[in-house]
């Protein structure tokens, strides 16, 4: 059907969507949009969403075991601002009339996806340094893009996101500094983590562009700005700088500056590892989902319970139209 | 008799080091809490409340470090002391548990950390009294986010009910603590550098009261007080909190990270 879109004439509301998508003004939630365009929007942003509160695992698993004060300090803040991101994104989500509530009961039954960067396990504190370098630098890449996305509340929930995840990059970037300033054993540990985290982080743009089902629509859509292959490289040029001020050598043989393009040529990642993770068959799929799920069902009494005592507390503070019987 | 103006350095090396350990303590039963909360918001908000006792914690650690007399920093206060150095209140290591467990302890903490601090506010110790007028706007958070929490569990469902009953009563003996000086809290008084302690019971009482009362919940019986903390006696639990918490710089001491 969506092929014949275009050979199709468009109703009135269709037209109007268009003309607005083709100014460049954003979609509102009153505006009318296609059925196609909201479960787009839905799936990516709630998507997203699940990949902030699930992207809490890896590294809350390290804030009771942060080498310093500071450190833990920084943590913890980092960890609590991927939270309310969360937050942000679902609410944008509810402007489409997704429900949070359906949202994440379909991330704990598997039926949502969420960035599989979360399926590998965090065994060093170098893990940090290298998650927020990488995978909040790789994220930077993909949203700044998406502050200027074509639905309005997407937008400006990534506008509010994108300001705190540079400071979640640069604290990463800035652990690992320390790391490759202190001993020979510490340089070894950033090594490892950057040796760890390189190839999930450059599969974190999603599959090359001639392997993306879902790309062209949502750059015609304006949802997407630049394709993965676009966006990976981007991130490529920017990171494997920073990697060598380090003094690290990122895992890549095929790694080499193109003085043509003036961007570096890098090698093909393990894709068959890319769709396994996000099969399930990642290190730690099964964990994070049920650490989600577990932390939803110890919580039931307790949301209950604050339900019960606001409709409580709404009876009593309702004024009183006729007399109670005794 | 004291002669002395002021309290001894050590003493007053201890004595904060008493409160930094309280935070700390406390700050790091709230991170094991990280990415498992009821919801989203109790999330962010347990966090916040970590967040806060974790920056009580460094500015007491970094105090306590510039009265020592061996040359330490914050960190070697925080991660290279043994349980038995430890001086916090058994009240704040008592574990997690559940979330009425949880806010059981939270609340019956913020409530006396509350008027503990309104009272250091009025330290002769400056440092102590400036740190002290800084945390009480955090803990006047926090003591407003247990409170709430308190009354919505116990005037919440019947479940609820039950459960924040039994924690109150769990964690009800660790409470007495709070209100007995130990001869370090007596000397501090003296020189009007330290808090009262005793005389916070009255005040926290009937908050407390008046609390659980509006909460549908009854206030339990007091029973024998369990004590030690400030001298060095804790549970196992907090050995193995210090364990985990410590467990990187201990096992590569002197690197920078
Ligand atoms: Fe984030
Ligand atoms: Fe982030």
């Amino acid at each position: 059907m969506r092929a014949n879109q275009n050979s199709k004439t468009l109703s009135a509301d269709e037209l109007k969507f268009e003309e607005l998508l083709a100014s460049g003004r954003k979609i509102e939630p009153r505006d009318w949009m296609p059925d196609d365009y909201r479960k787009t929007l839905i799936r990516q942003i709630g998507q997203h969403a699940h990949s902030e509160i699930i992207g809490m695992q890896p590294e809350g698993n390290w804030i009771t075991r942060a080498p310093s004060l500071k450190r833990k300090a920084i943590l913890m803040s980092k960890v609590q601002d991927e939270a309310g991101h969360g937050l942000y994104l679902y609410s944008a989500a509810e402007t489409l009339e997704a429900d949070r509530t359906d949202m994440l009961e379909k991330l704990n039954n598997g039926k949502m996806k969420y960035s599989s960067i979360f399926n590998y396990p965090t065994p060093c504190w170098a893990d940090m340094g290298a998650i927020g370098w990488l995978v909040d630098g790789a994220a930077i890449c993909n949203q700044v893009p998406l502050c200027r996305t074509s639905y309005g509340p997407y937008a400006r929930a990534m506008v509010r996101i994108c300001k705190e995840e540079s400071f979640h990059q640069r604290q990463g970037y800035e652990i690992m500094l320390t790391l490759c300033r202190g001993s020979a054993e510490q340089k070894q540990m950033a090594q490892d983590a950057l040796n760890r985290w390189w190839w999930p982080s450059i599969m974190m743009f999603g599959p090359r562009d001639d392997k993306s089902p879902n790309s062209e629509l949502s750059l015609k859509w304006k949802i997407k700005l630049f394709s993965n292959d676009e966006l990976r490289q981007k991130f490529v040029d920017i990171a494997v700088p920073q990697a060598n001020i380090l003094g690290l050598t990122v895992p890549d043989n095929d790694l080499s500056w193109n003085e043509e393009t003036g961007h570096y040529t890098y090698g093909e990642p393990d894709w068959e590892e890319f769709f396994e993770v996000i099969q399930g068959n990642g290190p730690c799929n099964k964990e994070r989902v049920s650490n989600r799920r577990e932390a939803h069902e110890n919580g039931q009494w307790v949301r209950d319970a604050a339900i019960a005592y606001a409709e409580k507390r709404a009876k009593i503070s309702r004024p009183k139209t006729t007399q109670d019987p005794l | 008799m004291n002669t002395s103006p002021a309290p001894s350095k050590s003493d007053l090396f201890k004595y904060t080091l008493r409160q930094a350990d309280n935070s700390m303590v406390l700050c790091q039963r709230l991170c094991q809490w990280a990415a498992r909360g009821p919801d989203l918001e109790e999330d962010i908000s347990l966090t916040n409340i970590g967040l806060d006792l974790i920056g009580q914690a460094r500015s007491l650690y970094q105090y306590s470090a510039s009265l020592c007399d061996q040359q330490v920093n914050e960190d070697d206060l925080a991660f290279m002391r043994d349980s038995h150095e430890w001086s916090n209140l058994l009240l704040v290591e008592q574990p997690n548990g559940d979330f009425a467990d949880t806010i059981a302890r939270q609340y019956l903490y913020d409530a006396w950390h509350l008027l503990f601090l309104e009272q250091l506010t009025e330290s002769n110790d400056t440092t102590l009294a400036a740190i002290a007028a800084k945390s009480i706007k955090e803990v006047k958070y926090h003591n407003r986010h247990s409170s709430m929490w308190i009354k919505r569990l116990g005037d919440g469902t019947e479940v609820s009910h039950q459960r924040m009953q039994d924690a109150i009563a769990a964690v009800w003996p660790f409470t007495a603590e709070m209100f007995i000086p130990d001869e370090l809290d007596q000397r501090m008084l003296e020189f009007g550098t330290g808090v009262d302690l005793k005389a916070l019971k009255h005040t926290w009482d009937s908050q407390v009261s008046s609390l659980l009362v509006d909460a549908t919940l009854s206030k339990p019986v007091a029973g024998e007080a369990i004590v030690g903390g400030r001298q060095g006696q804790h549970a196992e639990y907090l050995g193995d909190l210090l364990e985990e918490m410590q467990s990187l710089p201990r096992s590569m001491p002197n690197h920078q990270w």
